[in-house]
């Protein structure tokens, strides 16, 4: 699928915007991953297209990053943090209870396509309010039961009709949260 | 007396993040004080106050700045707020609470090394955090204080904000340099150091969140008034972020040399659940742990590492007597086994086996001889890695098998962890 024309001058505006053209394959990276959810091989080609580079370096440069997705998600992503400072203050208890609550395993989409959810051993930066977890880019912390249940239950509102795919209809647009597209196959 | 905070003494304003908030709060004039002074007279300033780089290596931020080579332009400045370290959550708290005070340190720095164009490099994880900070940006560009010719002082000054995408790798200097030019955030050989050959291959500082939100307050008040606080070696406050087993975790600014007790037992308010102490580490995950008799060690980068560890990020991990920590050295080890970049064998591959080898002591199959095994791997990784991510990855579970081995022996004798049942699948 061919890049939003928005995105393609977007990405044109960055390149000159830095020394180097190349800093701004990261920040490209991120423009694709706002407009198609993930980054596809088609999109990194349309990256190296307009920033004149090979395609082959924006891949590399792609890869070494975890936040990049290469496949799509559900439409929220929710990150639940397992790090020591977490552990300490019950995060395992915490993350087996939220896969119990969605029915499937870390890195897996609810069936509803409303939710992908994993675990991470990267710190999120939210140790005070351990445990946390990440939902859409926005910090949930101090974790109970009862408070994934209202979370997951927000997040598992069906998109209004005639909403758009992209945002669902219980949150507010976001500005900049990748938009999440309604997983097809499982 | 205890002394006043002084980056956090205005966090209760109400929308402090707004330019006319914080200019009502005296901000910004640190910055217009500055461009009154000679950029050296600056790098001097900072010099006498005995500031250190609050990132985690403690170097002091004026003899950086010095290092740059005279006539060589363009240099740059980059803020390295990619706090990744686990413990670490003040970089977050003090660019969401006051944007413009990172802004404004950012200006002080850029302009006493003669850089024109200065980069903030913040983890792709803190989203509202980058977007408070655009947010600043904007409003700085508006009021005038980013652009050409700056207040009618004939400076230039332009500042990027810069998203990286989840890797804690780029925390390390020469790694951030490497991702900000858009590559595979690799880290760099050493020398050259970032002052002489940076960004682009140009000379470069690079300065943490922590350490910039100091410098209007020491353009203010003066290098006197900055030496003043703290201890002999370790001037001013500092930020710790309090997290574990307390009653209060947080962040909390102290003067430097406040006791350790002092932190937990006050501000954190004591272990939590009426527990004792176990153990606690001071400066974030790669940290080596310290015990209940190091409570009245200072907080401060000599004192901590006199008594065995180092202050590292700021990060002080509580964890009190009902902790695992076979479990929590697994954690850590984890971390860095799922971080490290993969560019140097001892680091890549070392941290691998040593986080099989902590999952074998949590599921019950360590076999005697796995101990000092451990010990082996964290020897053959611990200064034979490129970068401190590999060496720092030894440095706590070394550290815990030195204080806590009978919990090891404990795991192997009884086949599993004797603190709870194995944990589930569905975690880590």
């Amino acid at each position: 699928m061919p890049l939003a024309k928005s995105t393609v001058e977007h990405i044109r505006d960055l390149a000159a915007r830095y020394p180097s053209k190349q800093s701004a394959i990261i920040p490209a990276l991120w423009a694709v991953q706002h407009e198609q959810g993930y980054v596809t091989k088609e999109a990194m080609a349309e990256i190296a297209e307009h920033l004149g580079l090979p395609s082959s370096l924006i891949e590399a440069t792609s890869s070494f990053y975890s936040m990049f997705l290469t496949k799509p998600e559900g439409r929220h992503d929710v990150v639940i943090c397992v790090n020591a400072p977490c552990m300490l203050r019950g995060a395992d208890e915490m993350a087996v209870y939220l896969q119990r609550a969605l029915g499937v395993r870390d890195g897996q989409t609810t069936s509803d396509g409303a939710i992908t959810w994993h675990s991470t051993i990267e710190c999120l930066g939210a140790c005070g309010g351990a445990p946390m977890m990440q939902v859409d880019h926005r910090f949930e912390e101090n974790l109970t039961e009862e408070r994934i249940d209202t979370i997951i239950e927000r997040l598992r509102q069906p998109v209004a009709a005639g909403d758009g795919a992209d945002v669902p209809a219980a949150e507010p647009p976001k500005r900049k949260t990748a938009p999440k597209r309604v997983r097809t196959e499982n | 007396m205890p002394v006043k905070p002084v980056l956090t003494k205005d966090f209760a304003t109400e929308n402090l993040e707004q330019l006319k908030v914080y200019e009502r709060a005296a901000g910004y004039t640190g910055f217009k004080k500055a461009l009154e002074m000679q950029p050296d007279e600056l790098v001097e300033l900072v010099k006498k106050s005995g500031l250190r780089g609050r990132g985690g290596a403690g170097f002091p931020t004026g003899n950086k700045w010095s290092f740059l080579p005279k006539g060589v332009y363009p240099r740059y400045l980059v803020c390295n707020a990619d706090e990744s370290e686990p413990g670490c959550f003040k970089d977050r708290y003090l660019i969401e609470k006051s944007p413009h005070q990172v802004l404004e340190g950012i200006l002080i720095a850029s302009y006493a090394i003669g850089s024109n164009l200065a980069f903030i490099y913040i983890r792709g994880e803190y989203l509202p955090q980058h977007d408070a900070l655009e947010t600043a940006i904007a409003e700085a560009r508006q009021a005038g204080y980013i652009g050409k010719n700056i207040l009618g002082k004939g400076y230039d000054i332009d500042v990027i904000l810069h998203r990286g995408a989840g890797a804690y790798i780029c925390g390390e200097e020469t790694a951030l340099l490497t991702s900000l030019e858009g590559y595979r955030g690799e880290p760099r050989l050493k020398p050259p150091f970032p002052a002489i050959k940076g960004l682009y291959g140009k000379p470069t500082i690079m300065n943490n969140v922590e350490t910039v939100c100091n410098l209007p307050h020491i353009v203010n008040n003066g290098a006197d008034w900055f030496a003043a606080m703290g201890t002999p070696t370790g001037k001013g406050t500092r930020v710790w972020c309090l997290s574990g087993h307390v009653n209060q975790p947080g962040n909390y600014e102290l003067e430097n040399g406040t006791p350790i007790r002092e932190l937990i037992e006050e501000h954190g308010g004591g272990v939590w659940k009426n527990r004792k102490l176990k153990a606690f580490q001071p400066g974030g995950a790669s940290m080596m742990v310290l015990l209940p008799e190091h409570l009245d060690v200072g907080l401060d980068f000599d004192a901590i590492q006199k008594a065995g560890s180092l202050a590292g990020a700021g990060a002080m991990v509580v964890m009190d007597e009902t902790t695992c920590m076979v479990d929590a050295a697994r954690r850590y080890v984890k971390f860095f086994s799922h971080e490290s970049c993969g560019k140097c064998t001892p680091c890549r591959e070392g941290t691998f086996w040593m986080a099989n080898l902590f999952d074998r002591f949590e599921a019950g199959d360590a076999k005697p001889g796995d101990i000092d095994l451990l010990l082996d791997i964290g020897y053959s990784i611990d200064g034979r890695s490129f970068c401190p991510l590999g060496d720092a990855s030894t440095w706590f579970p070394r550290s815990v098998i030195k204080f806590f081995r009978d919990e090891f022996q404990q795991h192997i004798s009884e086949k599993g962890c004797p603190f709870k049942k194995p944990v589930e699948e569905a975690v880590a």
